[in-house]
């Protein structure tokens, strides 16, 4: 459907030839931006409507008291359905540390939250297919659960800011509102405003930059610089990713390009990874609350933990 | 007179909040009293974790977006 739509407006209305360079750029960035913006509206409003999307308060309330593997296992999950936004990470933090959860599993959770993200997880079945996307949720799903063994082994209660101890929350509980469809309605629309609102911009270009390569970029050039699989090109492409940021969805588009492009799977997903769960403004947001090194050994853990699943799943694709 | 603090660290929605607040008692002529509170400590202190949030005469009415102008009529004509 939004491919004859796209190439309707492309080719016809445009009238682009479909074997031109800008042509098949067009083509990419018209589908798959009206595609992600179609994709996204819906799981959000119907996610809002069924009030499954939740927010940090109830988060904090579901986990306060627990811990073990199971609480982990449920950070994660809970942070895969939480929308996720840069600007809640420190009243979460501050929230689940004086709520009595570890760090480990509060770490999970803010490694989970970003990667594992519902909205990310339609747009990705949208636009790569079923097979990557449960690749993808189950390898991000592994990195954020045992990064919470893995960072609560270094005992990083250490370096948390002093005043994050010292503060102590209220329990003012806002009135549930009264669940009428039109309230209904009214709060899905909400979070349909407020989610595309901020991340329109990472879709528009991650489309672009996709689209580019989609069109423009030789297969073969591709192919040339990260194409072999190698454990360096993984490697490379890890170290190019953790300095920019993109919301996830935003970076779909440019994995869709590059595995058209013939980019090996592992590749791609550490590239998507990198870009999605590492990023200076987080850790700059994070720094407010503990201290660099902490930082320095969460951002290596996701490093390594990232290049290994790139390696791994380049390996398989030549063992299967 | 009424009491309404915006809670937010200076986010955008939260300024838009505070406007959208100030703008409408303004328009319906109510005289009220708006404060900013900016800081982590006392906004978690209120219970909320996602701004803005918005607490009328010492109570939390609301949390994690911008609220509708209905609901802000609502908090500047209730009796509460």
């Amino acid at each position: 459907m939004f491919d004859t739509l796209a190439a309707f407006l492309v080719f016809n209305l445009a009238s682009q030839a479909s074997t031109s360079q800008l042509g098949a750029a067009l083509h990419f960035f018209v589908m798959d931006v009206v595609k992600i913006l179609v994709l996204l509206t819906t799981v959000i409003y119907l996610m809002g409507w069924l009030r499954a999307l939740f927010t940090p308060e109830r988060v904090r309330a579901l986990m306060k008291g627990r811990s073990g593997p199971g609480a982990r296992l449920m950070a994660v999950g809970l942070g895969a359905v939480t929308p996720f936004c840069s600007c809640s990470s420190i009243p979460l933090f501050i929230g689940f540390v004086e709520a009595g959860i570890p760090l480990g599993v509060t770490l999970s959770f803010l490694i989970a939250s970003p990667m594992v993200d519902l909205a990310a997880i339609a747009v990705l079945i949208g636009i790569i297919g079923w097979k990557i996307t449960l690749i993808y949720i189950l390898t991000g799903i592994s990195i954020a659960f045992a990064g919470g063994y893995i960072l609560q082994a270094f005992k990083p209660e250490r370096w948390v800011e002093n005043y994050v101890w010292q503060i102590h929350m209220g329990d003012a509980q806002i009135e549930a509102e009264e669940i009428t469809l039109r309230a209904r309605h009214d709060y899905a629309w909400r979070e349909v405003r407020q989610i595309v609102g901020r991340i329109w911009k990472y879709v528009v270009i991650g489309v672009g930059v996709g689209a580019l390569i989609h069109g423009y970029v030789p297969a073969d050039f591709v192919a040339r610089i990260a194409g072999d699989g190698s454990v360096v090109s993984v490697i490379v492409a890890v170290l190019v990713g953790v300095p920019m940021y993109s919301d996830a969805v935003g970076i779909i588009p440019v994995a869709e390009a590059l595995l058209g492009k013939g980019v090996p799977l592992g590749t791609v997903l550490a590239f998507m990874m990198a870009v999605i769960a590492l990023s200076l403004p987080e850790m700059l947001i994070l720094r407010k609350v503990v201290k660099w090194p902490l930082l320095g050994i969460f951002s290596a853990y996701l490093t390594t933990a990232f290049i290994g699943v790139g390696v791994l799943f380049n390996a398989l694709r030549t063992v299967l | 007179m009424k009491n309404i603090k915006i809670l937010g660290s200076g986010c955008r929605n939260c300024q838009t909040t505070y406007q959208l607040i100030q703008e409408t008692a303004k328009a319906r002529d109510i005289e009220i009293e708006l404060e900013k509170i900016e800081d982590m400590a006392t906004i978690l202190g209120y219970g909320v974790m996602s701004t803005p949030g918005v607490v009328l005469n010492g109570k939390v009415v609301h949390a994690g977006s911008v609220p509708d102008r209905n609901k802000v009529e609502g908090w500047l004509s209730g009796n509460t």
